[in-house]
């Protein structure tokens, strides 16, 4: 420790403090407050206990928007994550373009959700869209793509494919890191292709897997884009994220709308934690 | 892979291996097809948009974009987006650098739970603070206006940089910092002089990252500043795709004008984005 040190580190630690505390912790703090009251704006509010809390588990809707999360968090897992583990391996094993393929599968990460959705309404729409143009150019009928049975569907491809180049490059990067004496003494003992993948990439690089599950839990929880842009919530495409901000600040409901906020943080938290202790094994370090 | 040379046929190209660049071009051709027909079409009236959406746009017509820049004066949103966003990214690596700093390099009792206390402030989203934010910027009355947005959203990205810059800084030795001391810096000349410097590429990244999620920050955007004057670009987009759905050529060029700079910037910088997330995303 220096002489003076005490000082630089209250004076530097001062700044980020003040942002973090008065948009960051005072506001969560005040969010679990504010779902104890019913509230008409900001004028008026009434202490209600846990009424809101009650609300909410008989809350059809809740209900229905938590399904439909849970419904998309399926297909991200499945899809995006799987897809970029997929696409990881594959260029891991070639050896001209990788470069290339890192650059393009990245293209959409760097694009708003916002623009993406804009770029499937046109993608998707009944009478002019890209999809039923083709359709019709090869003699089928024209598809409601955002119809009551299929609109979350089509919402969870643009959200899977926004993303699939981001965990694509930490797969890819996790699979660099692997020594290639690994790989030399598998080769020796004849494992090679898809044995060596199941029997070794994959093994090794659990942990990052790991990351990126909880990764994608966490971040289909703030899907909030591509519903508000191409259903509005409509057709039974509600999420969470969508919902709370209908009540909290369509209908101006701060009290319910905060109740349903910390409910999506401790489902998020509950998720993480299982998603974490179903994959739990032991660490591999080299 | 195995050597696929035998005496015999020098160049003998696997069916896996062709196998594999079908589904690599497969998906690189989704990217960068959408791309092209997004940018394609934006140079075509609305009524070939729908008709022949396919078609190459061989004699380009500019209606959408005297339209985006005349009618819904996508020009001032572009500047508010980089006026909140830049912004945003100048807080946010100072006042991160310097909480990095010091949670990297300063021994003091609490650093530890300091630290706690940043990785468990990732797990909450924006929804769960949204409505005392809200509250609090009409309060100040910075509700539409630039602070408004990057006030929130400082704070929002301010974790994650510390964490970025607090886990690359934790890396130099530290006897680059003492010989310093010696001769004569103080602790804001050794951050300014040796700590930023050498810290350049993970400044650079977590700059990179912070910069896309504010600029495609819809949620916090619609809230905090959704008024003509001060929205930004995602805000635009969003309002376009309700107010104009039906003009396709319109819609097509405004999100070619949203996309198309941030991919030209991705493809220049493209190094700093995987060096960023593979010390900080994967480290955090």
């Amino acid at each position: 420790m220096m002489k003076g040190d005490r000082k630089y580190i209250v004076m530097f630690l001062l700044p980020a403090a003040a942002f973090l505390s008065i948009f960051l912790y005072y506001p969560f703090f005040k969010s679990m407050y504010l779902s104890f009251f019913r509230t008409k704006g900001f004028t008026t509010k009434t202490w209600v206990g846990l009424d809101n809390y009650v609300r909410m588990f008989s809350d059809d809707l809740l209900g229905a928007a938590t399904l439909n999360t849970l419904e998309l968090m399926a297909y991200v897992i499945i899809f995006q994550v799987g897809l970029a583990l997929l696409l990881a391996i594959l260029v891991d094993n070639i050896t001209w373009g990788k470069g290339f393929f890192r650059m393009v599968f990245f293209f959409p990460v760097v694009i708003s959700g916002t623009a993406i959705a804009l770029l499937f309404v046109l993608f998707y729409n009944f009478q002019f869209g890209l999809l039923n143009t083709l359709l019709q150019d090869m003699g089928f009928d024209k598809v409601n793509w955002l119809s009551e049975n299929m609109a979350l569907k089509a919402v969870a491809i643009p959200t899977v494919w926004h993303y699939v180049g981001f965990y694509f490059v930490l797969f890819l990067t996790a699979m660099s890191k692997i020594p290639s004496d690994f790989y030399e003494a598998a080769k020796l003992e004849g494992i090679t292709g898809i044995k060596k993948t199941f029997l070794l990439t994959i093994p090794l690089i659990m942990s990052d897997i790991k990351v990126v599950i909880t990764l994608a839990i966490t971040g289909t929880l703030k899907v909030f884009e591509f519903i508000f842009v191409l259903t509005r919530g409509q057709n039974d495409t509600e999420v969470l994220g969508t919902y709370m901000y209908k009540k909290a600040l369509v209908d101006q409901n701060f009290g319910y709308g905060s109740t349903i906020a910390i409910y999506i943080v401790v489902f998020g938290v509950l998720l993480s934690l299982l998603a974490n202790r179903l994959l739990k094994r032991d660490e591999i370090t080299y | 892979m195995q050597s696929v040379q035998s005496v015999k046929k020098p160049i003998r190209i696997k069916p896996g291996v062709v196998f594999i660049y079908v589904i690599l071009f497969g998906w690189a051709l989704t990217t960068i097809y959408s791309m092209f027909w997004i940018v394609n079409n934006s140079f075509k009236l609305s009524r070939d948009v729908m008709n022949q959406s396919f078609t190459l746009a061989f004699d380009p017509v500019m209606d959408n974009y005297t339209n985006a820049f005349d009618r819904i004066n996508i020009g001032k949103s572009y500047l508010n987006s980089l006026i909140m966003s830049g912004s945003t990214v100048l807080l946010v690596l100072l006042f991160g650098g310097l909480a990095a700093y010091v949670l990297s390099r300063f021994q003091f009792r609490g650093r530890r739970a300091l630290f706690s206390i940043l990785y468990a402030s990732l797990l909450i989203p924006a929804f769960a603070t949204v409505v005392p934010v809200y509250e609090l910027v009409i309060k100040w009355k910075i509700v539409n206006t630039y602070l408004g947005l990057i006030f929130p959203q400082t704070a929002g990205n301010l974790t994650f940089a510390i964490l970025v810059l607090a886990g690359y800084m934790s890396t130099i030795p530290k006897e680059l910092e003492e010989a310093a001391f010696i001769d004569g810096c103080n602790r804001w000349s050794l951050f300014t002089r040796i700590l930023f410097p050498i810290s350049r590429p993970a400044f650079a990244s977590a700059a990179i990252f912070v910069f896309l999620w504010s600029y495609n920050d819809l949620f916090s955007a619609l809230i905090f500043v959704n008024k003509e004057t001060v929205r930004p670009i995602v805000a635009l987009l969003s309002e376009i795709s309700s107010q104009y759905g039906t003009d396709f050529g319109l819609m097509a060029t405004a999100v070619s004008l949203t996309v198309v700079p941030v991919l030209i910037i991705y493809l220049f910088i493209q190094k700093y984005i995987e060096k960023g997330l593979t010390e900080g995303a994967v480290k955090g």
